[in-house]
């Protein structure tokens, strides 16, 4: 039998998790939500952005706060990137092509990367104390990261919601011609979502980075989860995919401790195909 | 000069041709009616005048601005605010949001807090619930919303694409005396309708379009007088 607080942990732990998979879920839900294109490769951004703090931080001797800045910056200038050389052009072709096309994206990215910086794990090591409750241990290099994940859902949030352009953003979602009637210029409202998208996907590579190596194929760790957690959520559905972020990093979490990481990734994977043929709309999908 | 002037405005989708070198004009502070049959082109050339639908030849003037070729949120910029068929609000906003989006225009915004007091005057069933979900307005309240999300531009030429369409009578007869209150407010209508008795009792004049092209134009109480049209529209 295994000791009660190690499951305690292993729940904490599965929080913290939650917070960062809440945070690359819901860049890639509000992209695919609004402009309903998946990005195959949007994991992938978040590695550019690790090795961006891995450079400034770990080579360069940058404060990590900068780090962390500069990572988010280049985020939001990857996300318009993309929208505008990759995503424009193929706006209106067959899902398919869609799907080629940032799956593209993905294997230029891994090669690219692979090419300059080799396969070599990098990470950045930062000495932060840990402090304990109850017989518990939390280290500060996992609470950090979770608090500032769920500050900036919390931000995503209110611009969504209280926002002019943050509404907007929303509607064209549910009617891209209306708001045209509205006076608002869809393009122009796509590149504001891809730069939050990407500036989504720059803070969690900032804020990974302190927690997991990076390497060219850290996409291929991180992406077909945050997939799996949007359609668990319900592609599109802010709501569905945060709470999906903690179910799946929960799944993970207790499931590692009980048996093996890899045993919490089968579990993961079965209880998400057990879902999208119960619950295929998503777990807060409306039945019928 | 009139408000708006379109001439030799041919329009159509894909290989098929929905309007013929239509002429019409609004003057400024008129209401005028487009009737015709189903399939006429009614729909089709409203999308024209508020840019969704690119026309392939003919002029369009506004306030003495050529807007042929501007994209729909340039053209809504202009003053011209259309209520499309359908409606098309944003059904998972609430009311109030879609009144916002309705002010989305940096001009517009500048004046919310104040168009939104006058649309929430003339609609006060929207004022009772700003926080619903639009999709789950009745039929009635959704027309009322969408005309009320157009004001909100503050146009200077309101669009309305077949506003009756599904309401029950009793409502069909509410909306009419609304459309009646914004016209008295001053604003100039160009409303397309199948409900052509009533809407003939509401505008300064009207055109009858029937495949594609304008075959009738005049005062709305001659043409109700004609006996084509009132045999085959009005029904008297």
């Amino acid at each position: 039998m295994i000791d009660p607080i190690f499951l305690v942990e292993a729940a904490l732990n599965g929080i913290l998790l939650g917070g960062i998979l809440a945070l690359l879920a819901l860049g890639l839900n509000l992209i695919f939500g609004v402009i309903d294109i998946v990005w195959i490769a949007y994991v992938d951004l978040v590695m550019l952005c690790m090795y961006l703090v891995y450079y400034l931080v770990q080579v360069y001797g940058w404060p990590v706060g900068l780090g962390a800045l500069a990572s988010i910056a280049l985020g939001a200038l990857l996300g318009i990137g993309v929208h505008l050389t990759i995503i424009t052009p193929i706006l209106g072709s067959a899902p398919i092509n869609q799907l080629l096309a940032t799956g593209g994206l993905l294997f230029f990215l891994q090669s690219f990367a692979t090419f300059l910086w080799t396969t070599d794990h990098k990470s950045v090591r930062l000495s932060l104390p840990s402090f304990e409750i109850a017989g518990i241990f939390v280290p500060f290099t996992r609470l950090i990261p979770f608090a500032i994940s769920i500050v900036a859902v919390v931000g995503l949030y209110l611009f969504l919601t209280r926002t002019f352009v943050g509404t907007a953003i929303r509607a064209v979602s549910q009617d891209r011609e209306a708001m045209a009637l509205m006076g608002a210029n869809p393009q122009r409202i796509y590149i504001v979502t891809s730069a939050v998208g990407g500036l989504m996907a720059g803070l969690a590579g900032a804020l990974l980075i302190f927690q997991y190596s990076v390497h060219p194929f850290f996409g291929g760790q991180f992406g077909p989860l945050t997939f799996m957690i949007c359609v668990l959520g319900g592609l599109g559905n802010m709501v569905g995919a945060f709470v999906a972020s903690f179910i799946m990093s929960e799944i993970i979490s207790l499931a590692g401790v009980i048996w093996s990481t890899e045993m919490g990734y089968v579990i993961a994977f079965v209880v998400f195909i057990v879902m999208i043929f119960a619950r295929p709309g998503g777990i807060l999908a409306r039945r019928g | 000069m009139s408000l708006l002037e379109l001439a030799g405005v041919t329009a159509g989708y894909g290989a098929f041709t929905a309007l013929w070198d239509v002429a019409l004009r609004v003057e400024r502070g008129e209401a005028v009616a487009v009737v015709g049959p189903n399939g006429a082109g009614k729909t089709t050339l409203l999308r024209v005048i508020s840019g969704v639908l690119p026309m392939r030849t003919g002029t369009l003037t506004f306030d003495g601005a050529a807007l042929a070729g501007h994209p729909a949120h340039d053209i809504v910029a202009h003053g011209i605010a259309h209520v499309p068929e359908g409606r098309r609000l944003f059904p998972m906003l609430s009311v109030a949001d879609n009144l916002k989006m309705g002010a989305y225009l940096p001009t517009a915004r500048a004046r919310y807090r104040e168009s939104l007091e006058r649309v929430y005057a003339l609609f006060p069933v929207l004022a009772e619930r700003p926080a619903q979900r639009a999709g789950s307005l009745s039929g009635g309240e959704q027309q009322m919303l969408a005309i009320g999300r157009a004001l909100m531009s503050r146009p200077r030429l309101i669009l309305l694409d077949e506003p009756s369409m599904g309401l029950a009578p009793v409502m069909v007869l509410r909306l009419f005396d609304l459309i009646r209150r914004i016209r008295a407010e001053g604003y100039t209508i160009l409303v397309v309708e199948q409900n052509v008795r009533q809407v003939l009792k509401l505008v300064d004049r009207a055109y009858l379009l029937e495949v594609g092209r304008i075959k009738m134009e005049g005062r709305a109480a001659e043409l109700a007088e004609q006996d084509f049209v009132r045999k085959a529209y009005v029904g008297l």
